[in-house]
């Protein structure tokens, strides 16, 4: 490569009209100094001031452009002679698309006040949307369901033992260690707590009642909702920006059918079959920590279990299962539908999916709550 | 061609994928200022030979050297000087989709070459319209605009350094006919002006007659001839003579050769 010279625009206003040198490289290393060099020129030079290519050095696109703009077509045309054939298509090709492209205008910035209750309105219609496709899509999957249920030749009953084994046997291991730590941390705390009224025969009935009640469900479907909303929406959204939904829509096939209900029922199985894992995982940590530190045997926990807990405890954790399941596969199913094209659609509604359900999961568990405790269950 | 200067001179290259063996002994130069066209069939490793060139993988042996330096050899911030006078267009365009067009442009000029933002959008604006996008298209993420103009922001991209190299991967590939002869001529016109050198893998035969000054034929894992077009066309290869005198490349050749069809 050739020695760089520093290049420069002079306005040389000795003789009349003036003369505007151009010397150096015009390239983009020199891109900002020659940026504000040329804006001062264009300033101060009038329109019948000449130009003087002829020092120029080495030039590139950047460079062109800058000229282009500096001196006008019409300059520009006149004075190119003299340079090399390069230089001049160059500048010729640039000056032609810069001509037919102009700097669009920015929006006027506005109050920030006004951007606020913009943002606000927004974010309330789109929960407002999200709802009502939401709720939308849940009567579709009920409507596909129930019209398959009396088609049993066309039960894909394949897809859904695999979906049971992804979402339910893989995620055995993690749900029960987690219940178990879980189990062990709130016999910790009852004990703690309960030692200062002499009643720490009652972490037994604290442990067995949270976990059958509340717990076991509640980090069964919340992890399910980390684990398996996400994966629902990453493969259905990648098949969406693959235009596979649309293959399988063209060959006559429905995605409902094909996608979403092996989803949903593999899930409406494993989901309770996991909560019931977590369930005995969430009291063996409980009495595992009983026996190591309050000396309840666990034959004395097995016993008091016995006496004190009604199995209709058990039966409310467990009746809630099922609808977390079905909220948390459709929601994973239908976030995957909403991804358009690019690979960031599907990140974004990955996390979407994941936020929607957690936050689905813990209002229902919230209301049922309430409900189970007016009826007296 | 002036001197004949080699830019890239690619000597010996093997590529193995396990037993698996792509290319053996492969020779290859290109020349400055000239359009170099790679031809062969699907899966004759012509992506893996430009992958080769560019650094993105590590040949089994050989050597390549561009602008006579081993790329393979220099330290990360030399290697990084090289690849700057490299514009690259990948097969689906590969911008980036969450950036406009206009910031995919300007993220090289941000990065390598240290304008401020500003500028670098405004320079990112001349390089669209340069790659023959329309300003309405400026400010539109890539997921919302058809393969055409996808293809031309992956060109104005490519050409942000204003680089040297340009490597084309089937540009034409997946355009209308009308886009594509467009896009012939608009890499013609920026050769011209900016004395680019041009490596072009390609599928089109008629880009093949329009634009290339010299065709380099894959075949059997190495480079089986490279030369002017009218020659290679003569080759005495059953591959060549079906590829060339199939009924694609009659025509193909009869479109060149007929007067006023430049477009």
């Amino acid at each position: 490569m050739e020695p760089m010279t520093p290049p420069s625009a002079t306005l040389d206003t000795s003789h009349q009209p003036p003369c505007l040198r151009i010397t150096g490289d015009w390239t983009l290393a020199h891109y900002a100094s020659l940026k504000r060099d040329s804006e001062r020129l264009r300033t101060l030079c009038s329109n019948d001031a000449v130009a003087d290519l002829s020092q120029l050095g080495r030039l590139d696109t950047a460079g062109a452009s800058l000229l282009a703009e500096l001196l006008g077509a019409e300059r520009l045309s006149h004075c190119t002679d003299g340079l090399p054939d390069a230089s001049r298509a160059l500048l010729k090709t640039v000056y032609c698309s810069v001509q037919d492209y102009c700097i669009p205008v920015k929006e006027a910035e506005r109050p920030v006040l006004l951007l606020l209750l913009e943002r606000i309105g927004r974010a309330v219609s789109t929960v407002w949307q999200d709802t009502r496709q939401l709720l939308g899509f849940v009567g579709l999957i009920l409507e596909t369901l129930l019209r398959r249920a009396f088609q049993p030749h066309r039960w894909r009953l394949t897809p859904v033992v695999a979906h049971i084994e992804q979402t339910g046997l893989d995620a055995a291991p993690i749900v029960a260690l987690l219940t178990f730590l879980v189990g062990a941390v709130v016999a910790f705390l009852g004990a703690t707590v309960l030692a200062a009224f002499g009643a720490t025969l009652f972490t037994v009935d604290l442990v067995a009642f949270s976990f059958l009640r509340e717990f076991a469900v509640l980090l069964t479907a919340i992890l399910m909702a980390g684990r398996t909303a996400s994966a629902f929406t990453a493969q259905i959204g990648s098949m969406k920006a693959n235009e596979e939904i649309d293959a399988i829509r063209t060959l006559g096939l429905n995605p409902m059918e094909l996608l979403v209900v092996p989803r949903v029922l593999a899930l409406l199985i494993s989901l309770p079959l996991l909560t019931f894992l977590a369930m005995i995982c969430g009291i063996v940590g409980g009495a595992v920590v009983c026996a190591l530190s309050l000396d309840i045997s666990p034959a004395m926990f097995l016993s008091l279990l016995q006496t004190d807990i009604g199995v209709q405890h058990f039966l409310v954790g467990l009746a809630k299962a099922p609808f977390f399941a079905f909220l948390i596969a459709a929601i994973g199913c239908l976030e995957g539908f909403k991804v358009s094209g690019s690979a960031e659609s599907v990140g974004a509604h990955t996390t979407s999916a994941v936020v929607q359900s957690i936050f689905v999961v813990i209002v229902l568990d919230a209301v049922a709550a309430l409900f189970f405790m007016e009826m007296g269950w | 061609m002036s001197g004949r200067e080699t830019v890239i001179e690619a000597r010996g290259i093997c590529n193995r994928f396990g037993s698996q063996s792509v290319h053996e002994n492969l020779d290859l130069d290109l020349y400055r200022g000239e359009i170099l066209a790679v031809v062969g069939g699907s899966g004759s490793g012509k992506s893996v030979l430009l992958r080769s060139i560019i650094g993105l993988r590590r040949p089994n042996e050989g050597q390549i050297k561009v602008f006579g330096q081993d790329l393979a050899e220099l330290r990360e911030e030399q290697r990084s000087l090289v690849e700057r006078r490299f514009g690259v267009l990948f097969q689906k365009g590969a911008l980036f989709s969450s950036l406009t067009i206009t910031e995919n442009v300007a993220l090289p000029l941000i990065e390598h070459a240290g304008l401020s933002r500003a500028d670098a959008e405004h320079l990112a604006g001349v390089k669209l319209a340069l790659a023959g996008l329309p300003i309405s298209a400026a400010d539109k993420y890539p997921a919302s605009l058809s393969g055409g103009m996808i293809k031309r922001a992956a060109l104005a991209r490519a050409l942000a350094l204003d680089p040297d190299i340009l490597f084309l991967d089937e540009p034409t590939a997946g355009l209308d006919p009308i886009g594509a002869a467009a896009f012939d001529q608009l890499i013609l016109t920026l050769r011209d002006a900016l004395g680019l050198s041009v490596f072009l893998i390609t599928h089109d035969l008629d880009t093949l007659y329009t634009i290339t000054d010299r065709v380099a034929v894959l075949s059997q894992k190495k480079v089986l001839v490279a030369g002017p077009l009218a020659e290679v066309e003569q080759a005495d290869d059953a591959w060549i003579q079906e590829y060339f005198h199939g009924p694609r490349g009659r025509a193909a050749e009869q479109a060149a050769a007929r007067p006023g069809q430049e477009r």
